[in-house]
């Protein structure tokens, strides 16, 4: 029908339509990136479909069998799910997460698992147990994390979009990264149900896509209260998500966070995001300070609460149900050498630390006032709130940094998420845009609001989008592929 | 030889498995007695991405146990995690209740509850022998079919001071519990566990004694046997001038010996902290009215109805009322009466059943497992009241029923043991007696009773004792005319 | 501050087996990081609530009803050492 090599080019909104009107074929389309990301040499898939699908009932759906990359931390029904860790090699799970199934329910098509950090414990894509990712724009460079894998397949062509995590930041960090779009949805507006836990009371599921209305398309199919995860709620009634076509802002009062911008943040990275500011007046929006006093906190209380949480959750990796197990002659060996030899620094790292902050005699300094940090900062953005529409900043204080440049200093890694974090704590929505380039390396802008307010947030990216016309080609400046 | 006097200080912890079709957080079936691992799914394995949801019907019953005991019971359902490693918690926590359980306070048989709170029972682990795989080394099963059991864990303040009061108080609560029908409350079967913790001090001191733990004793004699061993150690230990040490034992009842189970073991860290995977639910007025109305008559509220309204003696009210099983049969009894329901008919019925029955089938058999009806014993009853049988007759016709069922009336009959009565058929014997008697007839006729005794010896006699001794007397004193 | 004692105390809870290496770059990371942590204790946290949900739902339950339980093979598919019907593993006491 159409020449194979433009087919991925396509947007997903662009195939769906294409399909719906009898112009593309599903099938080929699946083929053409299931070709593609078996071909990938950026380390982004761990797991790819080894044959197309009869895809001729879901090109009745609403998304006509559009392939779908998922990151490989959401459980697939006897497809890998291994979380990136070498503890969950070739674990097939026995059931599907609800956004899988859901999303399938809806006729995408799964096209692969992708590449993330170790139990989604990561900014860069290294604490993988099957290999750092490559970012697109430079392979010598990460594509951020912990939904690197997502994020490069999307910005490389090799999905038409994929689904991410996002705990502290591991979807809109990646997309700034990479130079796509990434969501991050309203807490308990999306199940988790099936999503391998990093911390309960942050992970959200949210799309990459290549556009807003790629992103705002998919979403509108992920959320919903699902009976089994007893923190989802789903939206409020008749607050479906719209595509966004809006191209002004007139109006739309945009706030800047004091207290979050300045110190750390690379200077090309503040030029970019300043001109952002400046085409943001120009399509009508206002933009000024607001005040998030405790936001600076956000990354002390976070990384309690996120290790605390992720201490408890993997401790069910403990070799007696699934996944590897190390060989003992007693109980508690088989116990400890198990997670020992099987999972990778950066967890047992984070796993010590939460250990330590719910351990006996340090559970108030540590956890009990982590939470109070958080009460203190969800304040913050309640009020912010009431004066601004949206907040915006930054996504990352960087571009992508070069591979192995922070490995060995935890805490500079950490330093990443700065931006993202806050929002995090507060459960609220938060999408990444790319608003331009800084060293030839994508520039992430990211839009917050109030808690279900993905609707405005994506009618203000799409605004901006179309503003800013942003050339998401990666234009690979740095090493070629090894 | 002991010169101090001790006072022994018990308090009890409760684990009652409730009576619900699933499983706490998971719709796995609760039956008994499945092949292992056959009610299990992602949840009550722990496998990856699998969430827990509460079973509101296991609220409910927690909500009924906390009515029945008195408690306060809090305004919102909160659950945490305690942490802990071992192959029976699957997810290396148990989700249980730690700072606000369900149910506070209360009182029950004159001892103080301290709380009732909900959690999940353990998975079953059993002795495997020594593995094939593992080299020389033991080895162990888990089944995880009870694993997720609903249970309600009760605590008591330590207001016990002896073994048997701690026995009439589990008497009393597993009553109470079965009348709710919140339980099966089986000892064997594991429905209802106890663990004591005891210590004992100085009579007339307050200060409490290091305590230590009996670790879960399947019947009520052997918690009583365990409580009087341990006491008898405790005892002879601090006599001797040695110190009590922290520790948990078990109680073997073959060999009445203790042994400590978990000497080496570190010190407890649980970590608890607040379950992110679980909103906390508010316990609202509907879900406490519904407790409420789903009350039945307890024990205690039973006892006194007995003693107020039938004018039952309190042991015997206490004892019908006390033991549920037994109670239930005798209002079934005397709800057959053939004489009504009146103190008249409950007196004379409650002593047949209490002394009679029950001294026949043997103490704890439940006379509902007997051939003896209850409408059979009120019959029996009726009929030894109305003289048409004598006392002595009636407990012939009960030997009979219990060894072969049967109608009272008709056992009467066709033993000809209906008591011999009317002045057409005992005037001629007492006619006869009185005749072969002269010198005692002359000396009652002269007003000197003593006699009587005679008369009546040789009329009983006559009829093989089915004559009643009033009406005997009322003829002697016709005929002699006094 | 987080010395060597403290990591292996916390890797035991934690049934983590660290190698010395390990325990020592653990101690060195972890009290930086902790420390970092520890700028928290600047703030006045009295009289603040803790939070710990964002999500404003009224909770969920879910009704007594019996839903399938997964089939004994596929349960047992993924064990490490299936045996008996059960999951086994070494028992406590070596
Ligand atoms: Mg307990
Ligand atoms: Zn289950």
């Amino acid at each position: 029908m159409t020449n194979l090599t433009n087919l991925t080019d396509l947007t997903a909104k662009a195939a769906v339509d294409a399909i719906a009107a009898g112009d593309l074929d599903a099938a080929e389309l699946f083929t053409a990136y299931r070709e593609a990301a078996a071909a990938e040499d950026l380390n982004a898939y761990t797991w790819v479909a080894d044959q197309t699908p009869d895809l001729s009932a879901a090109a009745a759906l609403p998304l006509r069998g559009v392939p779908l990359a998922v990151k490989d931390l959401f459980c697939t029904q006897g497809v890998p799910s291994q979380a990136g860790s070498k503890i969950l090699e070739g674990y097939r799970p026995p059931y599907d997460a609800t956004v899988v199934a859901q999303l399938a329910a809806a006729g995408t098509s799964l096209l692969g698992k992708t590449n993330q950090d170790e139990f989604a414990m990561g900014s860069s894509n290294e604490n993988s147990a099957y290999g750092p990712v490559k970012n697109p724009w430079d392979h010598t460079r990460v594509p951020g994390g912990s939904s690197g894998g997502s994020a490069a397949a999307v910005a490389a062509g090799l999905a038409p979009w994929a689904l991410g995590t996002d705990t502290g930041g591991s979807i809109r960090q990646p997309a700034a990264l990479c130079g796509i779009v990434g969501l991050k949805p309203t807490y308990g507006s999306v199940s988790r149900y099936g999503m391998i836990a990093f911390a309960s009371s942050l992970d959200q599921a949210g799309p990459f896509a290549r556009d807003v209305t790629d992103a705002a398309l998919l979403y509108s199919h992920m959320h919903g209260r699902d009976p089994r995860d007893a923190t989802s709620v789903g939206r409020p009634d008749a607050d479906a998500i719209a595509l966004p076509t809006g191209e002004r802002l007139d109006g739309l009062r945009l706030g800047v966070p004091d207290d979050l911008t300045g110190e750390g943040v690379e200077p090309g990275v503040w030029t970019a995001f300043e001109a952002a500011l400046e085409t943001a007046k120009g399509l009508g929006a206002t933009v000024e300070r607001v005040a998030l006093p405790h936001a600076g906190y956000g990354l002390n209380a976070y990384y309690v609460i996120a290790p605390a949480e992720a201490s408890s959750n993997l401790a069910r990796f403990d070799g007696v149900r699934y996944g590897a197990r190390a060989e003992a002659d007693d109980l508690i060996t088989m116990y400890t050498k198990t997670r020992h030899d099987y999972m990778g620094t950066e967890v047992k790292r984070r796993i010590l630390i939460g250990t330590y902050a719910l351990s006996s005699g340090f559970y108030d300094a540590y956890y009990a006032s982590a939470q109070k940090v958080r009460t203190l900062i969800a304040r913050d953005f309640t009020t912010a709130f009431a004066g601004v529409d949206l907040i915006v900043t930054p996504t990352s204080p960087g571009v992508a940094f070069p591979l192995g440049a922070k490995t060995e200093d935890p805490l500079s890694m950490y330093l990443n998420d700065i931006f993202t974090i806050p929002i995090s704590l507060a459960g609220i929505p938060a999408l990444s845009l790319p608003c331009g380039l800084s060293e030839g390396l994508p520039v992430g802008l990211q839009l917050a609001g109030p808690a279900f307010s993905e609707n405005r947030i994506l009618e203000a990216a799409y605004a901006l989008e179309q503003a800013f016309a942003f050339d998401n080609t990666p234009s690979a400046i740095g090493g070629a592929p090894s | 030889m002991s010169t101090t006097t001790y006072e022994t200080v018990i308090g009890l912890e409760i684990h009652v498995q409730l009576k619900t079709a699933t499983k706490m957080f998971c719709g796995c079936e609760l039956t008994f007695g499945e092949p292992p691992n056959t009610r299990v799914c992602p949840v009550c394995l722990a496998l990856p991405g699998a969430l827990p949801v509460g079973n509101a019907e296991a609220i409910h019953l927690g909500i009924m146990i906390g009515h029945a005991l008195g408690c306060e019971i809090a305004p919102r359902m909160k659950f945490d995690r305690k942490q802990y490693f071992y192959p029976d918690s699957p997810k290396g926590y148990q989700i249980s209740q730690f700072d606000e359980p369900l149910c506070a306070g209360g009182e029950i048989g004159g001892v103080r509850i301290n709380r009732v709170h909900l959690e999940e029972d353990a998975a079953k682990t059993i002795h495997a022998g020594a593995s094939g795989r593992i080299h020389g080394s033991e080895a162990s099963v888990v089944d995880f079919n009870r694993g997720g059991t609903p249970l309600a864990e009760i605590v008591t303040e330590p207001d016990i001071h002896s073994a048997e009061q701690a026995g009439e108080f589990l008497r009393l609560l597993r009553t109470t519990l079965r009348v709710l029908g919140v339980s099966d409350v089986n000892m064997e079967e594991g429905s209802l566990r106890c663990d004591a913790n005891i210590s004992i001090r100085p009579a007339g001191t307050t200060e409490l004694g290091t305590k230590t733990e009996l670790k879960n004793m399947n019947s009520f004699r052997y918690i009583e046997r365990g409580i009087r061993a341990e006491v008898a150690r405790q005892t002879a230990l601090l006599d001797a001038g040695e110190r009590i040490v922290q520790e948990t034992l078990h109680f073997d009842p073959r060999t009445e010996r203790l042994t400590s189970m978990r000497s080496k073991e570190e010190a407890q860290d649980y970590r608890y902290f607040p379950e992110p995977d679980l909103v906390p639910v508010p316990v609202d007025a509907a879900m406490l009215d519904r407790a409420r109305a789903a009350m039945p008559e307890l024990p205690a509220a039973r006892q006194a109805r007995f003693e107020a309204d039938l004018s039952l003696h309190p042991d015997t009210a206490k004892l019908l009322a006390w033991r549920s099983e037994l109670g239930d049969w005798f209002e079934a009894a005397l709800a057959a009466s053939p004489d009504g329901v009146s103190p008249q008919t409950a007196g004379p019925l409650a002593n047949w059943t209490t002394n009679e029955l029950l001294t026949r089938l043997g103490g704890d058999v439940d006379p509902a497992t007997s051939k003896v009806t209850p409408a059979a014993m009120a019959q029996l009853v009726a009929l030894v009241t109305a003289r048409t049988v004598t006392a002595g007759a009636g407990k012939e016709v009960l030997d009979t029923l219990i060894a072969e069922g049967g109608d009272p009336a008709q056992i009467v009959e066709a033993k000809g043991l209906g008591a011999v009565g009317g002045e057409d058929t005992l005037a001629p014997i007492v006619a006869e007696a009185l005749a072969a008697n002269p010198d005692i007839a002359e000396r009652l006729r002269g007003g000197d009773m003593k006699p009587m005794g005679v008369i009546i010896g040789h009329v009983m006699k006559a009829t093989k004792g089915r004559a009643d001794g009033g009406e005997v007397t009322k003829l002697v004193r016709a005929q002699l005319g006094v | 501050m987080i010395d060597r004692t403290q990591v292996l105390h916390v890797a035991r809870l934690a049934r983590l087996q660290l190698t010395d290496d390990e325990v020592e770059r653990m101690s060195t990371e972890l009290s930086s990081i902790l420390d970092h942590i520890e700028t928290i204790s600047e703030l006045d946290l009295s009289d603040v609530a803790p939070t710990a949900h964002v999500v404003a739902s009224e909770g969920a339950l879910r009704a007594d009803a019996p839903r399938a339980s997964l089939d004994h093979d596929v349960a047992l598919a993924q064990a490490p050492d299936p045996a008996d019907d059960g999951f086994r593993v070494p028992s406590p006491q070596a």
